[in-house]
């Protein structure tokens, strides 16, 4: 920056500028808990500048996590917000959503928690199109519990139950959200802040099982560990390695430990939502007898 | 309040405990059930899903009872009184989300048809082998209340209690039934929704910025609100403040978890339902729940024809156990007899109440059938003497 303030410098006069998140943040439970260099933070930025853009009402926008770094999200929004168990963000938010559908629902947290312990559960709330949108903050590890293997692991990256460096085979979120029937797909990095608010916004908008992966940093248990630099490098090397491809072929999608990072929207589709589907199908049967549910 | 008649299907019908059991929650307002297929609950859920379209409402079958457990959860934090039904199994699975709905004080309701175990063990054949899990089964200290229904017209008005009494407390309440009442088919009376009370969810009237949603009164339970009314809470598993903000000191653990085991366990007296029978004489006392409590009577009747004065205890409640009613019944009694089918669960509670004044005999049995009330018969007949 060529025009850094100087520590000397007087600023009495100037006009004291309100950071525009702070609305959307539970002010009084801040400082939040992430690392200095932690990618979360950056992506919870991109999401309060999307909702504030998007005008959503906030009184009818609830947010869910599980557990880790990235289920603690919801207790620092200014929002209806639960944090529930390990891997049970997402039935918690379908029993949510179809209670009161009035309500738009986001399921916010990390890899390990929505893909190894909840994995079960995503794939089920994908299949049947329920209205949430879920934001996955992939950090390629397992931060709250001190950096074991994730199913997000590359293979070569070494972790505290992998010290000899993983063997196992990693998951490629967007291809599992594409093949169990998500009808939106994206991935960006912590780079891309203005693509991620434009998608978070874009995601908002629509309805139906929607799934945005963030590659984040982690660096006090995934970069340091493998000698990746810090919070700073991973940024650079998001920005040197990614590749927009919207449209792309979920297969052609997985991350190794080095290479090119596909990013961009990969899916976009409509389907009739779990509800939709309910209503609709109860219509038909029951004829004059049904009311729809929900409205 | 009274029940509200969609959901009240008024008459004198033929049913087993399982189909009662849904008709009690949907009489009680229940108007999501999550759930996940298990013998002998299944046909709970089977007519839940086939009656709750036209009474409006909701029933998903989730992808295990894990998904099941806290779906319910989120549906009562969506406004909507919730229920699960499950097996054994099933149960264990669903052990965390006891712990969430205990710590968050959702109010929701778990339906346990017991079966024979450990693991899979007898699945469609009875026991009342969960009698301790659903006490001790999560991790942490915690307190429920449960109530062991013995015929299908008694899983039909313990339903509604359980539906309100987890609305009154905030803690979750199980209904204990078992194989045989599940499947046994008797004669159940629905009266008309107006002979139904209702107990409403505690809605708070605070508007949004003067409502914490763990503040307390003097009954130690708090207001509730729902998603999507503008308050904007904070709902965790981690220990909370007032304001439901996480707070992890000794402090405030002490403080949360010993508010929340003080409103039941205060509470056991004005909780406990024990349906007593020739106990103010008798030299033997019987204490027995839900099916074998239908045994034991043959059992009782039979020592009283030989000549032997002897009493049932029957609990209705069976969490919180009632230390203080069963305490004075054996001041006045010479030896109880206590018949479960399991080998030995709530036999535990009734030993700690006595304390060791009079002999209390167990008559066990491993699950898979009810006891042959011979057995009691002997045991009554031993502890007379």
């Amino acid at each position: 920056m060529s025009e850094a303030i100087q520590d000397d410098q007087d600023l009495s006069g100037m006009p004291m500028m309100d950071n525009p998140v702070m609305p959307y943040l539970r002010q009084e439970r801040i400082p939040h808990i992430w690392c200095p260099g932690c990618g979360i933070g950056t992506t919870v930025n991109c999401f309060t500048r999307a909702i504030e853009e998007a005008a959503s009402d906030l009184d009818k926008l609830a947010i869910v996590s599980g557990i880790g770094c990235t289920g603690r999200v919801a207790g620092y929004l200014n929002l209806d917000s639960f944090h529930t168990t390990h891997g049970r963000a997402i039935p918690f938010a379908t029993g949510l959503k179809l209670s009161n559908p009035e309500l738009s629902v986001v399921v916010y947290s990390g890899d390990g928690d929505l893909f190894a312990i909840g994995g079960n559960h995503f794939m089920h709330a994908a299949r049947r199109n329920m209205d949430l949108l879920v934001v996955c903050v992939n950090n390629f590890t397992y931060g709250m519990t001190g950096g074991q293997v994730a199913p997000t692991t590359p293979i070569g990256a070494t972790q505290t139950t992998m010290p000899y460096g993983n063997f196992e085979n990693p998951a490629s979120l967007p291809f599992l959200a594409d093949a169990a029937g998500a009808t939106f797909v994206a991935r960006w990095t912590v780079y891309h802040v203005r693509q991620l608010t434009r998608c978070f916004k874009e995601a908002l908008g629509k309805k139906g099982f929607r799934f945005i992966e963030i590659l984040a940093p982690c660096p006090t248990l995934f970069l340091r560990r493998n000698r990746l630099g810090d919070g700073v490098d991973m940024v650079r090397t998001y920005k040197e390695k990614s590749v927009l491809r919207n449209g792309a072929d979920t297969k052609e999608v997985g991350l190794g430990l080095t290479g090119e990072i596909v990013v961009g929207t990969f899916v976009d589709r409509e389907r009739p939502t779990w509800l939709e589907s309910m209503n609709d199908h109860f219509g038909k049967v029951f004829g004059d007898r049904y009311s729809r549910y929900g409205g | 309040m009274t029940a509200d008649p969609k959901g009240v299907l008024t008459g004198i019908h033929f049913l087993d405990g399982d189909h009662a059991a849904c008709e009690g929650a949907l009489a009680a307002g229940c108007r999501f059930v999550a759930g996940y297929p298990i013998t002998p609950s299944t046909e709970v859920v089977e007519r839940f899903a086939q009656r709750i379209p036209l009474v409006g409402g909701l029933f998903i079958q989730m992808e295990d009872e894990l998904a099941a457990s806290i779906a319910i959860l989120g549906g009562a934090w969506g406004g909507k009184k919730v229920m699960t039904v499950t097996s054994g199994p099933g149960l264990s699975l669903m052990m965390e989300h006891l712990g969430l709905a205990y710590i968050t004080e959702t109010p929701c309701v778990f339906i346990d048809v017991q079966r024979g175990g450990p693991s899979t063990g007898l699945p469609t054949l009875p026991a009342q082998a969960d009698m301790m899990q659903v006490k001790w089964g999560s991790h942490g200290d915690y307190e429920i209340i449960a109530l062991s229904p013995n015929s299908p017209q008694e899983c039909f008005d313990l339903t509604i209690r359980a539906f309100n009494l987890t609305e009154q407390w905030r803690v979750p309440v199980f209904l204990m039934m078992d194989e045989v009442v599940g499947h046994m088919t008797e004669r159940v009376v629905i009266p008309e929704a107006s002979a139904i009370e209702i107990t409403e969810r505690r809605w708070t009237a605070k508007a949004p910025g003067t409502y914490r949603p763990y503040d307390v009164g003097a009954d130690r339970v708090p207001e509730m609100t729902k998603a999507g009314d503008g308050h904007r809470i904070h709902v965790t598993g981690l220990t909370h403040d007032e304001r439901g903000w996480p707070c992890m000191t000794p402090k405030q653990q002490d403080k949360l978890i010993r508010r929340l085991s003080g409103k039941i366990r205060d509470n056991a007296d004005a909780l406990t339902d024990i349906r007593e029978e020739g106990c103010e004489d008798a030299d033997v006392v019987v204490v027995s729940y839900g099916i074998t409590s239908r045994v034991a009577s043959a059992a009782v009747l039979r020592a009283r024809a030989a000549g032997l004065k002897v009493g049932h205890a029957r609990l209705v409640v069976t969490w919180p156990f009632p230390a203080a009613r069963i305490a004075a019944l054996a001041s006045k009694c010479k030896a109880m007899v206590v018949p479960e089918l399991n080998l030995g669960q709530m036999v535990h509670e009734v030993r700690l109440a006595v304390n060791g004044r009079i002999p209390v005999l167990l008559v066990d049995h491993a699950g898979g059938t009810v006891h042959d009330p011979q057995v009691i018969l002997d045991r009554i007949q031993e502890a007379a003497r």
